[in-house]
């Protein structure tokens, strides 16, 4: 809990200082929104966590939420093949799209930048090409799928907001974040990413299956992707090929950074990336809010997130000196 | 010797450096004398590094003066120790090996024309400068290419190069085969007949007796001793390191072997694929392996682990055929390996004593549903913090800021808290202290007389010949020679590394 000390502190600062500036920024309406859209990118961002944690990367998680999008409307309103058809299909994708690149990157030793920069290519290429490059929906058809995406549950009303509806990606995102919170934690699969993301001969020598495990690693990511791209494609119900989903892998390493996780790789926690992940479209939020320029959005947001590495940076070393110090006091009492 | 000059080379009076919560050197005093080889000892921890830094000019003292020729002087910058002819060469290579000999010998310091480096004089200048370390390569030579050896002696070129009076050398000797450290004690003999003076640091005494005129000691960052020429032998310079007597410095009880442990036959490796190993261990049994590096000794380990496939052969561990494609097989055949580096593959530096111990055990400690089994890691970490002494504030420490001995320590308890029947040692003693060497030759006898059947490769000859019951020699990727208690000496076991096999009893 200590580690994510910092990225809760700066969440704390931007939301309340918002909430300050714009009595707009708490109602229950503007809460709502932002909650959706923080739980969708906490979902992409745990799955790269688990990716960055083995040192790898995976830069083609927007290029799969755009096919899986596509994909989706496409096989059931166009194609009208059954929902359980259409899900298992996309979800099979995704696992195969995440096997493809664990196995290109295990076996052949290719540099996960670049398979999945390629990826990233390839995918949106797939998504146009399939769909004629036209725009696809659900044509206000499945609802009931839609809920998951769009669906609220009221909660009454609370004081000082209104009343508030939980939108039901937020408890998808709180469930997902608990497995993998416990994945990581609490079973050896965990510990085994952790200690090849630091050390892949230590841990192969240890008598652990590393190719095996990174492979997993990216299946879980690709298949969290892909499950990430469903409900996208569900929220938006208006999805351009050409652009769906773009940039959105950088917003998911963005949230896993400002999480804690190391592209060294070996280092994470779940619940920072979820904070992470909610810190993007609260500044967002905000920038609207506060009058500022939107033009100025990108700016900004790489301002923050910068300075936001570079005091985690400078609190880092500034501990690590005081443990080697510890360190060399307690060697020397001994 | 025509003219004996008044001061020493240089002095170091009274120094001390303080880190942080430690003082790492102590009103120490050095001496080094002009065309003399000092040897400057000590356990890991004991202030050397922190003193040679301080004549590098990479730190600066707290108090204390540094004296040549006998007048003060400051070196506050590794330039200015340039200046005054002090060059260090680290333990661990400081060279491009990307670029050629040449390029590193000026690297930095290039000499220019037209304000374009000059090609032809760094050639020229090369060849001198390689010529004095008796170094036959082409300056244009990629670094890379050149064995470690020989990578050394371009860093001593470079040193030279700088008009180096002191040249300090720290472990110079940790990664290089017997043959390349004999080509250095030449050039470092030689280098001293031309009146270059050298500060020696090394663990290994057995060199330090060739080498040096005199040798000082530190001891937890003050001066423990001097002694000189004369009085130069293993048990002295051990004593002044650990501070107390140490008469039996290898603890050899006499063995009952039990049943053959290990065997392999007609076993073939990727590294050496010309040549068919076959030994056997027995429980209870410490086995050696000699040889120059290079041999294939640590290639042998590696297959026996699973590391690297072997290309053809059995494997037999307790009398059955066992096929071992991955260190998971092997594990689970019973097989520990405590590899030869142990930053790289022994351990996982960031993560904590606990952890590392733990790692090795995951899989068959699981609980259902492949939940961590938190209380065995707990159990096994206690247990082997106390069985093996590992120096630790507490199992949450992170290992890289264990010193060397307590790191090998993690890696050995890592292992043996799986209990395995062999167990297989690659230089368990590099680069540790002279105390924590101790700790691990009892350790390995213990295990041994508890049914252990331990291998292990060593490129320390003392080791070899106070460790091990049988020794397996080994040169160019066969096994040139089996010499039994009786059969082992010095003599014997360089015959068969260099692969003089007919004077050998096989």
């Amino acid at each position: 809990m200590k580690k994510n000390l910092g990225i809760l502190c700066l969440f704390l600062v931007v939301f309340i200082a918002t909430a300050f500036a714009n009595p707009d920024f708490v109602n229950a309406y503007n809460l709502e929104n932002l909650i959706r859209r923080a739980s969708l990118y906490g979902i992409i961002g745990i799955g790269v966590s688990l990716v960055i944690i083995t040192s790898g990367i995976d830069l083609s998680i927007g290029s799969m939420i755009g096919l899986v999008g596509t994909m989706l409307p496409y096989l059931l309103v166009t194609h009208g093949a059954s929902l359980f058809t259409g899900l298992l299909a996309v979800a099979a994708l995704s696992a195969c799209i995440g096997l493809f690149h664990g196995l290109l990157i295990t076996r052949l030793k290719l540099q996960p930048f670049v398979v999945t920069l390629c990826g990233l290519l390839i995918y949106r290429g797939c998504a146009r090409w399939m769909t004629g490059d036209s725009v696809q929906g659900f044509k206000g058809n499945y609802d009931s799928l839609r809920y998951l995406a769009i669906g609220k549950i009221p909660l009454g009303d609370l004081p000082g907001i209104g009343e508030f509806n939980l939108p039901v990606p937020f408890l998808l995102m709180v469930g997902l974040a608990i497995v993998a919170a416990i994945f990581l934690n609490k079973t050896i699969y965990g510990r085994y990413l952790l200690a090849l993301g630091r050390n892949e001969q230590a841990a192969r020598y240890s008598g652990i299956n590393t190719d095996r495990m990174v492979v997993l690693a990216y299946v879980l990511c690709s298949l969290i992707a892909g499950f990430g791209g469903i409900l996208f494609a569900l929220d938006s119900n208006s999805i351009q090929p050409d652009n769906f989903g773009s940039f959105y892998e950088l917003y998911a390493i963005a949230a896993a950074v400002l999480g804690g996780c190391s592209l060294r790789g070996g280092q994470g926690s779940i619940f920072g990336v979820v904070i992470g992940a909610a810190i993007l479209p609260l500044l967002r939020n905000s920038i609207n809010l506060l009058g500022m320029p939107t033009t100025l959005e990108f700016a900004i947001i790489g301002v923050v997130i910068l300075a936001g590495v570079i005091v985690d940076e400078v609190v880092k070393r500034m501990a690590a000196k005081r443990r080697a110090a510890l360190a060399a006091r307690q060697a020397s009492g001994s | 010797m025509t003219e004996s000059p008044q001061h020493p080379l240089l002095e170091v009076r009274d120094v001390t450096k303080g880190f942080p919560g430690v003082i790492a050197l102590s009103h120490v005093n050095l001496t080094l004398g002009h065309s003399e080889v000092l040897a400057l000892i000590g356990e890991n921890g004991a202030g050397k590094s922190t003193l040679m830094k301080i004549l590098a000019g990479v730190q600066e003292p707290d108090s204390g003066q540094l004296l040549i020729d006998g007048k003060p002087v400051r070196i506050d910058s590794v330039q200015s120790a340039f200046d005054h002819g002090v060059a260090l060469i680290h333990q661990e290579l400081n060279l491009s090996d990307n670029l050629d000999v040449g390029a590193n010998i000026f690297l930095g310091r290039e000499p220019k024309k037209n304000g374009l480096i000059d090609k032809t004089k760094i050639r020229e200048d090369s060849r001198d400068l390689l010529a004095r370390v008796g170094l036959n390569v082409s300056p244009d030579t990629i670094v890379e290419r050149l064995p470690i050896g020989q990578q050394q002696l371009v860093e001593i070129a470079r040193a030279l190069s700088v008009n180096a009076r002191v040249l300090i050398m720290d472990e110079p000797t940790s990664s290089l085969s017997a043959h390349e450290a004999e080509t250095l004690f030449k050039v470092v003999k030689d280098l001293r007949s031309k009146g270059v003076s050298v500060i020696y640091i090394s663990h290994r005494l057995g060199e330090v007796k060739e080498l040096a005129d005199r040798v000082t000691v530190f001891r937890d960052g003050e001066n423990a001793g001097d002694l000189n020429r004369d009085e130069i032998n293993h048990d002295r310079m051990v004593q002044l390191m650990v501070g107390r007597d140490v008469s039996q410095f290898y603890v050899r009880k006499p063995h009952t072997p039990g049943n053959v442990a290990l065997e392999v036959k007609d076993l073939v490796t990727p590294a050496n694929p010309g040549h068919k190993l076959n030994f056997a261990i027995r429980s209870g049994e410490i086995v050696g392996v000699a040889g120059l590096v290079g041999a294939g000794r640590t290639e042998t380990l590696q297959v026996l682990f699973g590391v690297e496939p072997a290309v053809s052969g059995t494997i037999e561990v307790g009398g059955k055929s066992v096929q071992i494609k991955s260190p998971i097989d092997a594990i689970q055949a019973g097989l520990a390996l405590v590899p030869e580096d142990r930053k790289l593959q022994g351990l996982v530096l960031e993560m904590a004593v606990r952890t590392n111990v733990g790692l090795a055990g995951l899989k068959r400690n699981q609980k259902k549903f492949g939940f961590l089994n938190s209380d065995q890691e707990g159990t096994d970490t206690t247990e082997m913090i106390s069985k093996l002494r590992i120096k630790t504030p507490n199992e949450q420490q992170m290992v890289q800021y264990l010193s060397g001995g307590n790191q090998q320590k993690v890696v050995l308890g890592k292992w043996l808290s799986l209990h395995p029947k062999v167990l297989l040692l690659d230089e368990p003693t590099r680069g540790i202290d002279v105390g924590a060497k101790q700790e691990i030759y009892r350790l390995m006898e213990e295990l041994a007389e508890q049914g252990m059947a331990i291998l292990f490769v060593s490129s320390e000859m003392e080791e070899i010949l106070g460790m091990s019951d049988h020794t397996l020699v080994m040169h160019e990727g066969r096994i040139t020679g089996k010499l039994s208690r009786e059969e082992l000496s010095e003599e014997a076991v360089m015959q068969l590394a260099t692969g003089n096999v007919a004077e050998a009893a096989v």
